[in-house]
């Protein structure tokens, strides 16, 4: 099925988690989550959500973290 | 001298905040925060770069447990946008703390102010301690502190222009009015701009482009931090009144 991440479009396998989605992408070493904030669909995924929540087809995900700014 | 800066109930020794934007590096940006004797820097939130996960992080060189991490909304233009990235900024820090800043165009970067005033009141309700970013417009820092904002945070002049204080009138009227510290965010180019603002009372100074686009970085964050110390120690010590002419600091009496 497929999602929009982060403005990109991505095939992944049904009942792929938001947690298995963020372990997915934060590469292979299993760099932590830690200041990462998922958002589905304009909702907040709460980090207690992340393991319980099952993607959907057509899923618009945002991946977001802290970066420099001023 | 103790005389620390107050917001939303906690404690800073430090006056001065620091963005953490244009720097040649992570490294250079912590080693600047430090040399500013910093304990709030600035941070934005932006999706993460899926294509390179091997791209240094902010979080690994300027420690959340080394600086209090204030959120920004730059490059937000609408209130809509603004609450729904430091609602995402709350989720993946876990505080309240923000600075909110709506903005009007790209050429000027200056803020919108019903756009701030609408996102302030939605954040504020939302349980968010909010510092904003405004024009130097008494009347709407006045609205954005009654909409319960815990600083109001003017700008000396336009983002990135290192013009500095360039209506110190309006400072000193927003400074008089307001019962929260009041920050001058944007607009710093040099030590002497962060001096004006702490002598016309403000509590503090915010800024990133003064020193991040400095030759030395690191010395000019060290003359920031001496600046905004030596402003502050000339306000609460009060100056000398203007005179039109001499006044001789010698004695007159036995003059040969």
């Amino acid at each position: 099925m497929t999602i929009t991440l982060n403005g990109e479009t991505r095939e992944i396998q049904p009942g792929t988690t938001v947690a298995m989605l963020v372990a997915l992408i934060s590469g292979a070493e299993g760099r932590d989550s830690r200041g990462v904030a998922i958002e589905r669909n304009l909702e907040i995924v709460p980090k207690s959500e992340h393991a319980s929540t099952i993607l959907e087809d057509g899923d618009r995900i945002e991946v977001v973290q802290f970066v420099g700014g001023g | 001298m103790n005389d620390p800066l107050i917001i939303a109930g906690k404690s800073y020794a430090s006056r001065l905040i620091v963005g953490t934007g244009k720097y040649a590096s992570y490294q250079q940006n912590a080693d600047a925060a430090r040399a500013a004797g910093a304990e709030i820097v600035t941070v934005a939130l932006r999706r993460v770069n899926l294509s390179n996960p091997d791209e240094e992080r902010l979080t690994d060189f300027v420690k959340p447990d080394e600086f209090t991490y204030l959120p920004n909304t730059a490059g937000c233009f609408t209130a809509d946008e603004a609450v729904r990235t430091l609602r995402l900024a709350r989720e993946a820090g876990g505080w309240n703390l923000v600075k909110l800043e709506v903005l009007a165009d790209q050429k000027t970067l200056y803020p919108n102010m019903p756009e701030t005033l609408k996102a302030a009141e939605a954040l504020i309700a939302d349980g968010f301690e909010v510092m904003v970013y405004c024009s130097d417009d008494p009347v709407y820092a006045k609205m954005l502190e009654e909409a319960g904002c815990c600083a109001i945070m003017p700008l000396g002049s336009l983002i990135g222009s290192g013009l500095g204080i360039m209506n110190p009138v309006n400072i000193r009227l927003i400074v008089e009015q307001s019962r929260v510290p009041v920050i001058v965010d944007a607009g710093v180019g040099t030590a002497s701009d962060a001096a004006i603002a702490m002598e016309l009372g403000c509590d503090g100074v915010l800024m990133n482009t003064a020193i991040a686009a400095a030759k030395d970085p690191i010395l000019m964050a060290s003359a920031m931090k001496h600046a905004v110390i030596a402003g502050r120690e000339a306000y609460l010590a009060g100056r000398m009144p203007k005179k039109m002419y001499a006044d001789p600091s010698s004695p007159l009496a036995g003059l040969i």
